[in-house]
């Protein structure tokens, strides 16, 4: 179909670009990859009436390393953060987490901060930003602001940035020798959005597991942390880990639909725990 | 309206379009590529693929304005004098039978092929994940990227 009417402005900074979404008021919206922008406005499911393109913004562009971090701006296409070298080094979970993303088409225009700023809640990853301790910086026209993975997330869909904010990078902690990681993605099809995914990152020290954070994609409006089962991993030898899997799913309420019920979301964030973390701690 | 400028096939084409017109409709409509042809509303077929500045898109899903002083190259600008060698593996390979995912197919291979000379069946099946074929069952399309590939790194030798 083709999408109703808007105006379009293409800023040459990021300031203009804030400045852009400002005057332009509640229905003015970003346009990065535009890779689930463009599916929506072309069934007419968003109807903005001021798309602001930032894809060309060299300043929320590229990946930089910030002593005890990296940090990967939010236009840097999947394409490129999956290939990075400073990615690869230092947070190889969201390398292999945006390898699972869509397709190498979608991955040449689709952008790191376009699928936060998204948050559809089957995205892959939001699990491995809010696993990884990430923090969200955010330009608006007050200013910048900086979010925890864990407060950014706020619901469907729905985020902390206004209608006027833009995310402008994302701060990924370097986690240091020791962690490893992975992360399981159930789906049935190709290029197919998770029915559940689940990604873990454990650290080992003398042969068990001395730390291990996981997280779950669509087990709720957002990605969650499974800590039921990361308190059960600490210390935990190979033995230990079926049992921590076990409570993966407390504490979660995903929805049903036709691609699964919630008690099989349930049962599959359990076997997929199991899996990631078994992966992750390489016993 | 908006003023643009792409590099098509090769050469350069001018036009004024509306905010919303996607790219495949001014390469169909204005410019009359009708070789890229339009599968779904979702961004799921890939049958609309094209290249842009070099790497594989869905022109479904790119506005023609943020084309602007892009280069483009559709399935009507990879023969260079006689067809692109994964075109002819196609053709050697039986690796089409309706046709109406072969244009985003072919066009794809040659972005998987750009960056992977040698991939295996694998990296070639994953490669290709967004180009959906109603037809074929894949496996002549496989089979048709792997001797391409072949073919691409015996003449770059
Ligand atoms: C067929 C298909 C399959 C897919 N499969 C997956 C999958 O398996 N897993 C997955 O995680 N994703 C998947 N995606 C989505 C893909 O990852 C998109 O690239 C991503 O969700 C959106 O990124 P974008 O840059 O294209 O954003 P856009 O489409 O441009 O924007 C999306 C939304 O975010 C807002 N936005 C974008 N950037 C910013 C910013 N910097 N600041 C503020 N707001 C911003 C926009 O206003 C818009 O509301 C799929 C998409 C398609 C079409
Ligand atoms: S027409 Fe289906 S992906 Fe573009
Ligand atoms: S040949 Fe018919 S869809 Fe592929």
């Amino acid at each position: 179909m083709i999408p109703a009417a808007f105006d379009y402005v293409r800023p040459g900074s990021l300031d203009e670009a804030v400045r852009a979404l400002h005057e332009g008021g509640e229905d003015a919206k970003v346009l990065a990859g535009g890779q689930s922008l463009m599916p929506m406005l072309r069934m007419r499911l968003a109807t903005p009436s001021l798309l602001v393109d930032c894809s060309r913004l060299g300043e929320l562009r590229g990946v930089r390393d910030d002593g005890d971090a990296i940090v990967i701006g939010a236009g840097t296409p999947h394409h490129e953060v999956m290939h990075d070298a400073l990615v690869r080094a230092h947070a190889p979970l969201i390398a292999t987490v945006t390898a699972t993303v869509a397709d190498p088409a979608i991955r040449h225009r689709g952008t790191f901060g376009g699928s936060l700023a998204h948050a559809d809640p089957a995205a892959d990853l939001p699990t491995a930003a809010l696993v990884l301790g990430a923090q969200f910086s955010i330009v608006g026209p007050g200013g910048r602001r900086t979010v925890a993975a864990a407060d950014f997330f706020t619901d469907f869909f729905t985020t902390a940035l206004a209608a006027d904010e833009i995310l402008e990078s994302v701060r990924i902690p370097k986690l240091g020798d020791g962690w490893s990681f992975d992360y399981q993605k159930f789906n049935r099809t190709a290029q197919a959005w998770a029915i559940v995914g689940v990604a873990a990152a454990v650290r080992r020290s003398n042969g068990s597991i001395a730390e291990a954070r996981v997280g779950l994609t669509n087990m709720g409006a957002g990605p969650l942390r499974a800590s039921a089962t990361e308190a059960a991993l600490a210390g935990a030898g190979a033995d230990g880990i079926a049992a921590a899997a076990e409570q993966a799913a407390q504490n979660t309420s995903p929805t049903s639909d036709l691609h699964a019920q919630a008690d099989f979301r349930q049962h599959l964030a359990r076997v997929l725990t199991r899996r990631a973390v078994t992966n992750a701690a390489r016993f | 309206m908006h003023r643009i400028s792409v590099t098509v096939n090769g050469t350069t084409r001018e036009g004024e379009v509306e905010a919303r017109t996607l790219l495949v409709h001014w390469l169909r409509d204005s410019l009359g590529l009708a070789g890229t042809p339009i599968g779904c509303d979702t961004s799921n077929c890939g049958a609309c693929t094209v290249l842009m500045d070099g790497r594989s898109v869905k022109s479904c899903s790119v506005l023609a304005v943020q084309a602007d002083g892009s280069e483009v190259t559709t399935i009507q600008g990879l023969a260079n004098g006689e067809w692109h060698p994964v075109q002819k593996a196609f053709k050697e390979c039986h690796a089409l039978q309706c046709g109406y995912c072969t244009p985003g197919m072919i066009t794809a291979a040659v972005d998987l092929l750009g960056e992977n000379p040698d991939p295996t069946e694998e990296e070639i099946r994953h490669g290709l994940e967004g180009n959906l074929c109603r037809c074929t069952g894949y496996h002549n399309i496989v089979k048709a990227v792997e001797l391409a590939a072949g073919e691409m790194r015996e003449a770059a030798k």
